[in-house]
């Protein structure tokens, strides 16, 4: 035995491994840093400094010294009957009598319709604190009727306020409306049926060519591109099953759209989307009850059904709904398959059931990141906020449910 | 009792299969009556209910097939579309008539690309740094980031190319260099968006690797860096595999992203700084649009998803495979 | 290689040919006051036992008695576990290898170890064999090291036409073989093993045992085994652990594994051998 015969090199090989241990963190720091720029991409344009011009300035709106603010509503209704066409005045009485209208919303409407101010150029969060003399001396050289002031751009008006062609006033309150409602419609089909082909699938299906096709064919499904679903739910729900998806067989189809571009088809298409993905949670759910919970109702003279309903899903429920809530928080974030089916570009009015026209968070988003304008990235950034608020609550709801269910467990 | 059990067997069905209830037949004809085997409606009808819902499954894969194949074939039987000019044009603009798909799926194959250049060492890096280095402390911390990286929805992945990575490009090489659309940007944040999916499989596939494998190598005088290299990742290298062409699946078929941030328009290039319009990018800005049905446009975009099925379909597979296999050396 | 005399006969050379258990310059490894904690729970509390140069010593006792976290902390694989934690020394050539100057790459490589269950790598027989040699820079010709290195573990016979092929083809006692050459291909100077032969049917078992006294001309072998019969036909020496009213284990007594076995000095002892032998 010759110690001669080898070369260890411990230290060399102990460096090398402190290299590439450093290596290996700094991947997962990149990832972090990625997140992290990401997150700090959307704080800075949600918040930040705009230029804003009015048409007039509120200052010469002033009635007998006193400012636009102060005045009562007789006051303001007469600025508003001054200032704005009969036409449109007349379309504001339809809408709702001047009579029923508070002060509040009086003054909204004459901030809206006679002052109307025009955000004419945005910054960042980053350059509107560090930056701030250069922004003051740069608004005061191109924008010389503008006013600087800092401008949170999600804020209560912006979740309450309907999608607007001047994104001053735009909101998203549409956008969440149409995408509880998608979400409503997509777990009332998914559920029941996802549960309903785990339980067969785990309990009932022997080892048969049939059973194994479905098992393999739902793994295949979790696979397939969302766009693809989008496509189905074009051709088939849009299009095939129109008089149905329009509400035209209720006859309470949408008169100014009376096609299938509904909340139901987009519904339907989510649905068919998460199916396998919950599917395979509700499977892993229903596998972890054990086999002698069964046993012993089996023992007991219970029927199949019995068992299953008594016994299985009651210990099974917790982890099926932690997989749904994974499965909503899938569906809300979609939005290639909802482009495909046919989001509608602009939609105003809140959607009032399965068949009207929709739009969603994320379409809203997708729209508004793709206009070249500043502001348009700003309501994109606000927008993505709500969502990512949405969504993290949604995950933290299934964290919660979990670690519960563990502990039981 | 006896009462009670004649009842459920009017009102309820049979106990379909063999059970741990079920007794063989008796002798004595009391027994006989009492055991004999019921036939109970709500049990069958339970049952062909819960089959339905699994065969729903496979309706939506026929539906898909369907889908794809019928508008498919609607587009190759016109007269302005050959087959082979589908497979070998170099131009797609539909207003000419013109349908070669190479540009649409030149553009798929480059994002695609540089996203997996971006997430596959990223991501296996990471994997074996939280399966084999980092403590289970550090594991619960560092898992639920790339958790909440993979469940932030493609859309906001979008938005980041477009108003971070693009600019980021564009002050590192030159905004003459780097057009505002271009595949670089969406490639990579393509690459941070499956780079969670790519380390979480992988991190299972290293974590299956059975324990007294690390003690081998270790007992034989390894470091920490030889037994995950040399012994663990070898060992875990068809889970890898498997992990590595399901990221490459999600990366063909992901559509917000290159919507947003690789360009309009179809471009046969292979400057990853310029323009290029993928086949799911297509598709989502034609779909976008209004679009009448039965237009050469409509069945077009059908016929480029049929081409992203098979392709994602057949990757999918492959990964399958590889991962049945991995699991028969194991278990 | 070819051992065909009678295990029986051997112990009794080996009875006859050591008398004095301890002599200073043969002593392989010791411990001092070993003892050795997973988090809060002490497994094996102040363990003083030497393991001779050049023979085999066997540890037995009842499950759960810390045999075998003693035996890992002779090659710092306890460092493995992170909530493990060693007080005390281990002595291996008069330098006690939990000194935090020691490196337990270098340790694991002069102190080698077999498992309960074979584990060999998934990759081929050969690479099976060279891994160990090929990282811890071997220069002479990789060849001939598994050639000699599979000779000298009776292997090489049932072996050589198929080097190429996975190791996980061979049988269980084929490659529990398999994983002794891999151990033995990196010269170590103490091989440890961890009840190499449980896993295995009597006919292979046989064969471990065979090879286990043929290495014991070259290596100090310690082996743990819950096999009482096994430590009678292979040992030179046996030490025996028990436990404790925590749970913790202790050594009760070691020496000749014929004075253990026919006259223990301790009634413990005494008790746990005609108890098993009935």
């Amino acid at each position: 035995m010759t110690r001669a015969h080898f070369d260890p090199r411990t230290l060399h090989r102990h460096r090398a491994a402190g290299i590439w241990s450093t290596l290996f963190l700094g991947a997962i720091i990149i990832a972090i840093v990625a997140l992290g720029a990401l997150l700090y991409d959307i704080v800075d344009e949600s918040f930040g400094l705009v230029a804003i011009e009015n048409r007039i300035d509120p200052a010469s709106l002033a009635r007998d010294g006193m400012p636009l603010e102060t005045l009562d509503k007789a006051q303001l209704v007469e600025i508003l009957t001054g200032h704005i066409s009969a036409g449109l005045l007349r379309r504001l009485e339809n809408d709702l009598p001047f009579e029923e209208r508070d002060r509040a919303n009086v003054y909204a409407l004459v901030l809206e319709r006679v002052v109307e101010p025009k955000i004419v150029k945005t910054w960042s969060l980053t350059d509107s604190l560090t930056n701030r003399a250069a922004i003051e001396a740069e608004v005061l050289a191109e924008y010389p009727q503008a006013r600087l002031e800092f401008h949170a751009w999600i804020n209560s008006t912006f979740i309450q306020s309907p999608q607007s062609s001047s994104p001053e006033f735009a909101g998203v309150r549409t956008a969440i409306l149409g995408s509880l409602w998608t979400i409503v419609i997509t777990i009332a089909v998914a559920f029941p049926i996802g549960v309903g082909a785990a339980i067969y699938l785990e309990e009932y299906a022997s080892d048969t060519l049939v059973n194994r096709v479905i098992q393999t064919n739902i793994n295949n499904l979790a696979g397939v591109p969302s766009i693809l679903y989008g496509m189905l739910g074009l051709a088939i729900f849009v299009r095939g099953l129109e008089p149905l998806t329009s509400g035209a067989w209720l006859g309470a189809g949408d008169p100014t759209t009376a096609n299938g571009r509904t909340v139901l088809s987009a519904g339907l298409t989510l649905a068919l989307l998460v199916l396998p993905l919950l599917i395979i949670n509700a499977q892993e759910a229903i596998k972890a009850v054990p086999a002698s919970l069964r046993q012993a109702s089996y023992g007991l003279g219970a029927t199949r059904w019995q068992t299953i309903w008594h016994h299985v899903l009651p210990n099974a429920l917790p982890g099926i709904l932690t997989g749904t809530i994974l499965a909503i928080s899938r569906a809300i974030g979609e939005t290639a398959p909802l482009v495909v089916v046919g989001a509608s570009a602009f939609v105003a009015l809140d959607p009032s059931g399965p068949f009207s026209k929709f739009t969603t968070l994320p379409i809203q988003i997708y729209q508004w990141t793709t206009r070249p304008q500043d502001q348009y990235r700003n309501l994109a950034a606000a927008a993505i906020l709500v969502l990512l608020v949405l969504l993290l609550s949604l995950n933290a709801a299934a964290i919660l449910l979990r670690n519960r269910y563990r502990r039981q467990g | 009792m006896a009462l009670t059990s004649t009842k459920q067997a009017l009102v309820s069905g049979k106990l379909p299969g063999k059970l741990p209830g079920d007794l063989p037949g008796e002798t004595a004809s009391d027994t006989q009556s009492l055991l004999h085997k019921r036939f109970r409606l709500g049990e069958t009808f339970i049952q062909g209910f819960l089959f339905v819902c699994g065969a729903i499954s496979i309706l939506t894969t026929i539906g898909i097939l369907y889908v794809l194949g019928h508008e498919s074939l609607l587009f190759f039987r016109n007269p302005d579309v050959s087959l082979l000019e589908f497979f070998t044009g170099t131009k797609w603009q539909p207003a000419i008539l013109e349908f070669g798909i190479l540009p649409l799926f030149n553009a798929t194959l480059i994002t695609s690309a540089i996203a997996l250049l971006v997430a596959l060492p990223l991501g296996l890096s990471a994997a074996v740094y939280l399966s084999e280095y980092a403590t289970p402390r550090t594991r619960g911390v560092l898992k639920p980031i790339l958790e909440i990286l993979a469940g932030i929805p493609t859309v906001v992945y979008g938005y980041f190319a477009l108003s971070f990575m693009t600019p980021l490009l564009r002050t590192l090489f030159g905004a003459d260099t780097v057009e505002i659309y271009n595949t670089a940007s969406a490639g990579l944040v393509m690459g941070i968006l499956i780079l969670p999916l790519v380390t979480s499989m992988s991190e299972d596939a290293l974590s299956a690797v059975p324990g007294s494998l690390r003690e081998a190598a270790y007992a034989l005088g390894a470091t920490k860096l030889e037994t995950a290299v040399k012994v663990v990742v070898p060992a875990a290298l068809s889970g890898i595999t498997a992990a590595f062409i399901i990221a490459a699946s999600r990366a063909i078929g992901e559509t917000m992203i290159v919507a947003i941030a690789a360009g309009a328009g179809p471009s046969f290039t292979l400057n990853p700084f310029r323009a290029a319009e993928t086949m799911t990018g297509h598709i989502v800005r034609i779909s976008g649009g209004d679009l009448s049905y039965d237009s050469i446009d409509y069945n077009s975009i059908f016929a480029i998803g049929l081409m992203l099925f098979f392709m994602t379909l057949t990757l999918n597979l492959i990964s399958n495979r590889i991962v049945r296999r991995f699991r028969e050396v194991y278990e | 290689m070819n051992f065909i005399s009678p295990i029986f006969t051997h112990t009794q050379v080996q009875q006859c040919l050591v008398d004095t258990p301890a002599a200073a310059g043969n002593c392989a490894i010791e411990t001092h006051d070993l003892t050795i904690y997973y988090g809060d729970f002490c497994a094996v509390r102040d363990i003083n036992l030497h393991v001779e140069l050049r023979k085999i010593t066997a540890f037995i006792g009842p499950s759960g008695c810390g045999k075998s976290t003693v035996l890992r902390a002779f090659n710092r694989m306890n460092d493995l576990i992170p909530s493990a934690r060693v007080e005390g020394a281990v002595l291996f050539g008069g330098q006690n290898i939990y000194a935090p100057t020691v490196d337990a790459v270098e340790v694991r490589r002069r102190v080698g170890m077999v498992f309960q269950k074979p584990n060999p790598f998934p990759k081929s027989i050969y690479e099976n064999v060279a891994w160990g040699a090929r990282i811890n820079g071997y220069r002479g010709n990789l060849d001939e090291l598994v050639e000699r290195t599979l000779r000298h573990a009776a292997l090489w016979d049932e072996v050589k036409d198929k080097l190429q092929q996975s190791a996980l083809a061979l049988s269980g006692g084929q490659q529990q073989r398999l994983c002794i050459a891999r151990a033995i291909a990196i010269e170590p100077e103490i091989i440890l093993m961890d009840e190499p032969a449980s896993a295995l049917d009597p006919i292979a078992t046989l064969r471990i045992e065979e090879l286990m006294r043929t290495l014991a001309q070259d290596y100090t072998i310690i082996v743990v085994t819950h096999n009482m019969q096994q430590a009678a036909r292979v040992s030179d020496y046996t030490a025996f652990f028990m436990v404790d009213e925590n749970r913790a284990g202790y050594m009760v007594e070691q020496g000749h594994t014929r004075e253990i076995f026919t006259n223990p000095k301790d009634k413990r002892t005494e008790d746990y051998i005609t108890g098993r032998f009935g």
